[in-house]
């Protein structure tokens, strides 16, 4: 691309800045304070996390992104329950989190819908858990499925459904708990492009339709920015807050807005911000060049089309 | 590709027709051997079965002799101008014709045994049935529980596991002359052999199984809201089914392996004692007939509980 003159990134139009105020008017959901991860390993202690501090506001649309060992699974991890905090708080709606419990939905990389239960069963298996009878889960998980689009497969199992159908019967059994929050860790992370791209288009259909408060995970910038209100941005060894970037991109948002400048002025700043520093970043690419031989005939050559 | 190239692709299925065909050809290839070596004198036929004695004294009509012998005895009474004794090439008496334990196999069933103390050979089977089934189940009732325990918590695997693993290379045979001495001469050290041979394989195996359940399931059931203690019913025994049964049908098969051994303890029952006891008469026909009943009943209830295994767990993968 020929060089464009980019707005800032911090720059909103007025639109999109009124949205952001109304969006920090409302209620805090989770609330993390001070969050930090250590580790005893082989090497003696390594910090995960370090210091994470971050508020979501009902409703809010979060993506966590950073490079690879920033911890950010690790954070969602410790949000869901699954793991503990070495330090800090975890507040959701003002209350402490200790342990996994369904007023925090989640949404994994890997496919972990049961097996042995068709997609309604699953879908209703976290209402039964609740405590909620047999007849109104049955109707509570039919609406759910028909939410994801996918009542003509409630009596299939999951291993006759695509990737991307065992992602959105995920996401209906994580919301039909109604829970406060939907944690997805890299949950399109598995699936073709074609696929992701639709599944992002869904998972905001459904954002907006439904009160939730989203905090996404993702290694992809283009996700990230497509998705989310606000991005915290990770760093690596150890896992801190670099930024948390409020996107200029208004909503609503749909793929045209790819080449937008505030879409391009977000993206470049991300880049920045993940892969900081230029010199390393040419010694780790010195370090990958390979030694090549030539094998072919000379004038044979691949980039020259005569 | 050639045709043959093509047979010889890794993994790939066969044709159906090629493969039932297959399947066949696996029991017909064995039974061609024994019946080559059965019916066609010049391939084995070690020994000779007299027809005439002739002139030699202590040879008897049907008697088995070593074809030296026979053609020196042979050789002799041509010498003395006496008659001559004939005789057919014939295998040792251990190795009988199919066609023999075919009849065998049906005389088992349709003739009265020939002596008083003898029992049927289904009866025998049925006796030894028992016995591997009160031995399976007993080792079942406990090996599987806490297999499963071992598997889902370490606590359990540490406090077990490693003791089970020591004792598992005992061998269970060595615990007869003690089970005879704890449970009697009957049926209960035969059931405690099976257990012993049965159980500690299956706390490892079951452990095994278990510990293979995608942890993420588990993760995924307690973020909704499913509670420690229940997780066990709700997602680990059901994930863990279908590979559990297939588990149980391999131990099984190894339960049987130890009955044999199991019979011979304290009084000798079952189809161990129809096998001795016909093989001390040289019945060897009987003997066969019994060794093929078991394989064909160990056969059968796997391929029963195979198909009764695809309509059990409707959610496992097709092929």
């Amino acid at each position: 691309m020929t060089t464009m003159e980019l707005p800032s990134y911090l720059q909103q139009s007025a639109k999109v800045r009124a949205r952001f105020e109304r969006l920090k008017s409302r209620e805090v959901i989770l609330d993390v304070a001070g969050l930090s991860k250590t580790f005893e390993s082989a090497h003696g202690q390594t910090t995960a996390l370090r210091d994470i501090s971050f508020q979501t506001h009902r409703r809010e649309f979060v993506c966590v992104i950073g490079p690879s060992g920033c911890g950010k699974s690790t954070l969602i991890r410790i949000l869901a329950g699954l793991e503990s905090a070495s330090g800090g708080d975890v507040l959701l709606d003002g209350k402490r989190v200790v342990g996994p419990g369904p007023d925090r939905g989640m949404v994994f990389q890997g496919y972990t819908l049961f097996p042995w239960l068709t997609v309604k069963k699953n879908v209703m298996f976290g209402l039964e858990a609740q405590g909620a009878g047999k007849a109104r889960s049955e109707s509570e998980a039919l609406q759910w499925i028909e939410l994801v689009g996918l009542e003509a497969f409630a009596n299939a199992y999951p291993h006759q459904l695509s990737g991307g159908m065992k992602q959105r019967v995920a996401i209906a059994r994580a919301l039909a708990n109604q829970p406060r929050i939907l944690l997805m860790d890299e949950p399109f992370g598995a699936l073709d492009a074609q696929t992701r791209a639709k599944m992002q288009s869904y998972l905001l259909e459904i954002w907006k339709n439904i009160d939730i408060t989203v905090l996404f995970i993702t290694h992809d910038l283009d996700e990230a920015i497509f998705l989310a209100d606000r991005i915290l941005v990770l760093r690596a060894n150890p896992g801190e807050v670099e930024e948390l970037i409020e996107v200029p991109v208004p909503r609503p948002r749909h793929l045209d807005q790819t080449v937008s400048p505030e879409f391009i002025a977000t993206k470049k700043r991300l880049e920045a911000l993940i892969h900081p520093d230029e010199e390393e970043l040419e010694q780790t690419m010195a370090e990958d060049k390979l030694n090549m031989i030539r094998m072919t005939e000379v004038g044979d050559e691949v980039e020259s089309v005569e | 590709m050639t045709a043959v190239a093509e047979l010889l692709a890794p993994r790939k299925p066969l044709p159906g027709g090629l493969s039932r065909g297959l399947v066949v050809a696996s029991f017909l290839l064995p039974l061609m051997i024994w019946a080559v070596v059965s019916y066609v004198p010049f391939v084995w036929h070690p020994k000779v079965e007299v027809v005439d004695p002739g002139s030699v004294s202590y040879f008897r009509e049907g008697m088995l002799l070593d074809k030296e012998r026979f053609n020196e005895e042979a050789a002799k009474a041509r010498e003395a101008g006496t008659a001559v004794p004939t005789g057919e090439p014939a295998n040792p008496v251990y190795l009988p014709a199919p066609h023999e334990v075919l009849t065998a196999f049906y005389t088992s069933f349709t003739a009265e045994p020939t002596r008083r103390s003898e029992q049927w050979l289904h009866e025998s089977l049925w006796h030894s049935i028992q016995v591997i089934f009160w031995g399976f189940t007993l080792s079942s009732l406990v090996g599987v529980p806490l297999g499963i325990l071992c598997g889902t918590y370490n606590v359990f695997s540490r406090l077990f596991e490693p003791f089970v693993e020591f004792f598992r290379y005992l061998p269970a045979p060595a615990f007869g002359a003690l089970a005879v001495a704890i449970l009697g001469i009957y049926d209960g050290p035969k059931i405690a052999i099976i257990f012993i041979g049965t159980f500690f394989q299956q706390v490892l195996v079951v452990g095994n199984t278990t510990r293979k359940l995608d942890l993420s399931l588990l993760e995924a059931a307690m973020t909704l809201g499913v509670s420690r203690f229940r997780l066990l019913w709700k997602v680990v025994i059901p994930g863990i089914l279908p590979d559990l049964y297939r588990d149980q049908r391999i131990l099984l098969g190894w339960a049987w392996t130890y009955l044999i051994v199991a019979e011979l303890i304290g009084t000798s029952s079952g189809i161990t004692w129809f096998i001795t006891q016909q093989a001390r008469y040289k019945n060897f026909d009987n003997v066969f007939a019994a060794i093929m009943m078991i394989g064909i009943i160990g056969l059968a209830t796997d391929i029963l509980l195979a198909k009764l295994g695809k309509r059990l767990f409707p959610w496992e993968k097709k092929g």
